[in-house]
């Protein structure tokens, strides 16, 4: 079902947590938000579980009012189904009862298929203290959706897991998240995570939604210098636009399809692997070090002109540091304008 | 150590089997089984009470928007100061016969009599109010610690409120309730000053009466035997009843604060609870006693009366904490550093001591000490090493926690750095641990001051303190010699324990602050 957010605000005192938010999440829908800490994404989520009311606004799920002026639907009437930070699993109840709490009464059989769904249903006896960090995780889904909820809210559902667990379950909770067919809503700070899993995302900060959009565009086009950099590694140049290409120091970047077109001074953003090196050219750039990840390498240069430019390759040529390099725009680069 | 723990409950078996057969006969006795029933039904009422009014604070305190929430957080625990019998005292001197308010009541018309305060309903009143605080103050913490986001998880589930407190709340609250409940359990049990001034004849003051009155003794062996049984029977019970249920619910500390439910028009009503019961337990108490205490002798005759017992008693009081901590630290350390069945048993023993009610463990020693130690017989050595068997789990308790709290690496470190294993020890152990084994020296410092039974039995003639001035003045219902050192226990007691009240609250906000951080 869908999910509607019309001019939504929320404060603690004098702590805008949220501000004139609007949003609307399509049904079926896996939605991120993608944030800082403190940028008030945990609020959102809470606002639309029902656990906060709005100080203005309105939220709808499904096309019912459920908070607005006049009109609040209480957390347990909102069909929501939630997955806490720390799972929040009843550590005085079995998996099989945890699984079971929001159905009714002898629907056993619907919490040994929704356990089932999540694979852990020779682990219905246990109790969540003896299960390891993934299965809690699962537990907490798999309670979640138990009860068929209109929309599942995540709230940095993988931060408490290992870095070599969190990818593999990632995968798994979407897969299981799209067979459920729910529509949901993730909260984190991990750019991965959310550019990974999410149909579309939004930026936020400072408790607006600075951007939404699908992944790639997102990464590839910026709406501002802070959200570049939230996003990943990013170049800034500055340049003159004309005709929807940017001359920079580095060379032109391609900027067509922006939504304003550059003419005269601009920056623009470009990601470190829109950039390519080539040696046997007339070098214009150093570098400076090298940052072995496996399977690319990240460069920091230094250009002619003085300032540091950033270079993301896969692993195949290595250069040392101190190489002189020629850099320039790969040939399908394409950069961002940003303020 | 535990081995001197257990020496009294040793002696007391021994001496009950050799009593012969005219002993146990005590145990047929009709009159027997009356008091056994009496002191069930004392400890059942006292732990139900105690139990629903600690609870019901707690809640009102921690998870509503009571005004002045944080005054009644520290004020609910304050009836702590009182000695349960000095409670008693004042509920005597204050509604008893005889008194202002007693010939008020019965002046109405329509009232022949007053009820009666004596026997049961004045016991259960003052025990009631020396017990709910433990429940309060356990219940209040558990509260504070319990993660919000297991309520909220069980509401987005679709649980009412009502569901969420019955099927999530109360299931994890069941620890602390449950070792609150336990304290006002063994308390009451144990109690000997309470019914003593109440005159209701339960097993310690009929082991007392026995002993004092009856030229043989071995009936009151017997009868000690049959109250620790009881207490046994109470232990084991809650282990069975904590079952599973103790498997550490939220973390240490809860990563917001908890939601605080709105009271509306209940709002009078628990202010109105939240100020009768401190009114009752602490108010009436230090007033009815300063009250008393005017009537007397002029005030500097008065307060060089109370000289001598009162210095008498920080002397026991803290000699025996000392004691105490100095007994606590190895057997703590066994404990937490080398858990073997040998080390975890002696630890199990020296905390069953503690639940020997206080005139078991005096007669036992009373017993012991006259027989084959007699030259230690009512010497200020018997009595320190009583109050040690007695109070030692509250420093032991103390000396654990913070012994666990302090990893073995570092010792290991100051090792690597050359220090030896003594040296290593005094080093870096004992400054971290000494916060824990102050506190539990406070503790044992608290409850030696206003222990009675104890005292009364081992102590060398002539040797008063506050507690046993406060006792021989009541036993003659001379309530204005009674009353300033009923009331120098409180003033002495009250710095202690609002020091020990505002640490736990400390404790609690350093940890929502952590959580939030």
């Amino acid at each position: 079902m869908s999910v509607r957010l019309e001019g939504v605000s929320k404060a603690y005192g004098s702590v805008r947590a949220v501000e004139d938010l609007s949003l609307e999440v399509h049904p079926g829908e896996l939605f991120a938000v993608l944030g800082p800490s403190g940028c008030g994404k945990t609020t959102l989520l809470r606002l639309l579980a029902g656990f906060e009311r709005p100080d203005a606004g309105a939220i709808s799920v499904g096309g019912t009012t459920v908070a607005g002026p006049g009109c609040f639907v209480a957390p347990e009437r909102r069909r929501i189904g939630m997955v806490f930070q720390d799972y929040a699993l009843f550590p005085h109840l079995s998996v099989a009862a945890n699984v079971a709490f929001g159905l009714p009464r002898g629907e056993r059989e619907r919490a040994r298929r929704t356990l089932e769904l999540v694979g852990l249903q020779h682990k219905a006896e246990r109790f969540p203290h003896h299960l390891s960090g993934g299965e809690r995780q699962r537990v907490a889904l798999a309670r979640a959706l138990a009860p068929e909820p209109a929309v599942v809210l995540l709230d940095e559902p993988f931060s408490s897991l290992d870095a070599s667990l969190r990818a593999d379950l990632r995968r798994e909770v979407e897969l299981i998240l799209r067979d459920a067919g729910a529509t949901a809503v993730l909260v984190t700070h991990d750019q991965e995570e959310a550019l990974s899993l999410a149909d579309r995302l939004g930026v936020m900060r400072d408790g607006s939604l600075v951007q939404v959009g699908v992944p790639e565009e997102v990464y590839a086009r910026p709406v501002d210098r802070w959200a570049a950099g939230f996003l990943g590694d990013v170049n800034l140049f500055s340049g003159v636009g004309r005709g929807g290409a940017v001359q920079t120091e580095i060379g032109s970047l391609d900027v067509s399809g922006g939504v304003p077109s550059a003419e005269g001074p601009v920056r623009v953003a470009v990601r470190p692997e829109q950039l390519e090196l080539l040696v046997g050219r007339t070098p214009n750039a150093e570098v400076t070090s090298r940052e072995f990840r496996g399977h690319d390498v990240l460069y920091r240069l230094r250009h002619e002109g003085g300032r540091t430019v950033l270079v993301q390759l896969p692993s195949l040529d290595l250069h040392e540091v101190g190489a002189r390099v020629f850099v320039r725009p790969a040939r399908s680069a394409r950069g961002a304008l940003v303020d | 150590m535990a081995g001197l723990a257990s020496l009294p409950l040793a002696y007391l078996l021994i001496r009950a089997g050799t009593g012969g057969a005219e002993a146990w006969e005590v145990i047929l006795e009709p009159r027997t089984g009356l008091v056994i029933g009496r002191t069930l039904a004392l400890a059942a009422a006292v732990t139900v009470l105690a139990t629903a009014l600690g609870v019901a604070l707690a809640w009102l305190v921690v998870r509503t928007d009571l005004p002045a929430r944080r005054f009644w957080a520290v004020a609910a625990a304050l009836p702590l100061v009182v000695p349960s019998y000095v409670a008693a005292l004042a509920l005597i001197a204050a509604i008893g016969p005889g008194a202002p308010l007693r010939g008020a009541v019965e002046a109405l018309p329509g009232v022949e009599r007053a009820p009666e305060l004596f026997g049961f309903p004045g016991s259960v009143i003052a025990l009631t109010l020396s017990t709910y605080p433990y429940v309060f103050i356990l219940v209040g913490a558990a509260l504070r610690r319990l993660d919000p986001a297991l309520e909220e998880a069980a509401r987005a589930l679709g649980r009412s409120r009502a569901g969420v407190f019955r099927s999530v709340t109360l299931p994890l609250l069941r620890p602390s309730i449950g070792a609150g409940a336990l304290l006002a359990t063994l308390y009451t049990l144990s109690d000997f000053g309470v019914v003593s001034l109440m005159r209701h004849d339960v097993l310690t003051r009929v082991i007392f009466q026995q002993y004092r009155t009856l030229f043989d003794r071995d009936p009151a062996a017997v009868l000690g035997l049959v109250l620790v049984v009881l207490t046994a029977l109470v232990l084991i019970l809650e282990t069975r009843a904590r079952g599973r249920s103790d498997l550490g619910g939220g973390g240490d500390a809860a990563p917001r604060p908890p939601g605080r439910q709105p009271l509306g028009r209940w709002r009078v009503p628990a202010l109105g609870l939240c100020a009768g019961v401190v009114l009752l337990g602490l108010v009436m108490p230090v007033v009815v006693l300063g009250l008393w205490s005017l009537r007397g002798p002029s005030a500097a005759a008065a307060l060089a009366a109370l000289l001598w017992p009162a210095g008498s008693s920080v002397a026991v009081a803290t000699a025996a904490a000392a004691l105490a901590v100095v007994a606590a630290v190895p057997v703590g350390l066994l404990s937490v550093r080398f858990p073997t069945a040998f080390s975890r048993g002696a630890e199990r023993l020296s905390y069953g001591a503690n639940a020997l009610p206080g005139v078991v463990v005096a007669l036992a020693l009373v017993f012991f000490s006259s027989r084959y130690a007699g030259p230690l017989y009512q010497t200020i050595a018997v009595l320190l090493f009583a109050y040690v068997v007695r109070f030692l789990p509250q420093a032991l308790a103390g000396a654990r926690s913070a012994l666990v709290g302090v990893n073995p690496q570092l010792e290991e470190a100051a090792r690597g750095l050359g220090r030896g294993a003594p040296g290593a020890f005094t080093a870096v152990t004992l400054p971290l641990v000494a916060p824990g084994l102050l506190a539990g020296a406070t503790l044992v410092f608290l409850s030696t001051l206003k222990e009675l039974p104890v005292t009364l039995l081992l102590r060398p003639i002539g040797f008063e303190t506050l507690a046993t001035e406060v006792w021989s003045a009541t036993s003659v219902s001379a309530f204005s010699r009674a009353a300033p050192p009923a009331l120098a226990l409180i003033v002495l007691a009250a710095p202690i324990v609002f020091r020990l009240i505002e640490r736990t609250d400390e404790r609690d906000a350093r940890g929502e602050a952590l959580g939030a951080a």
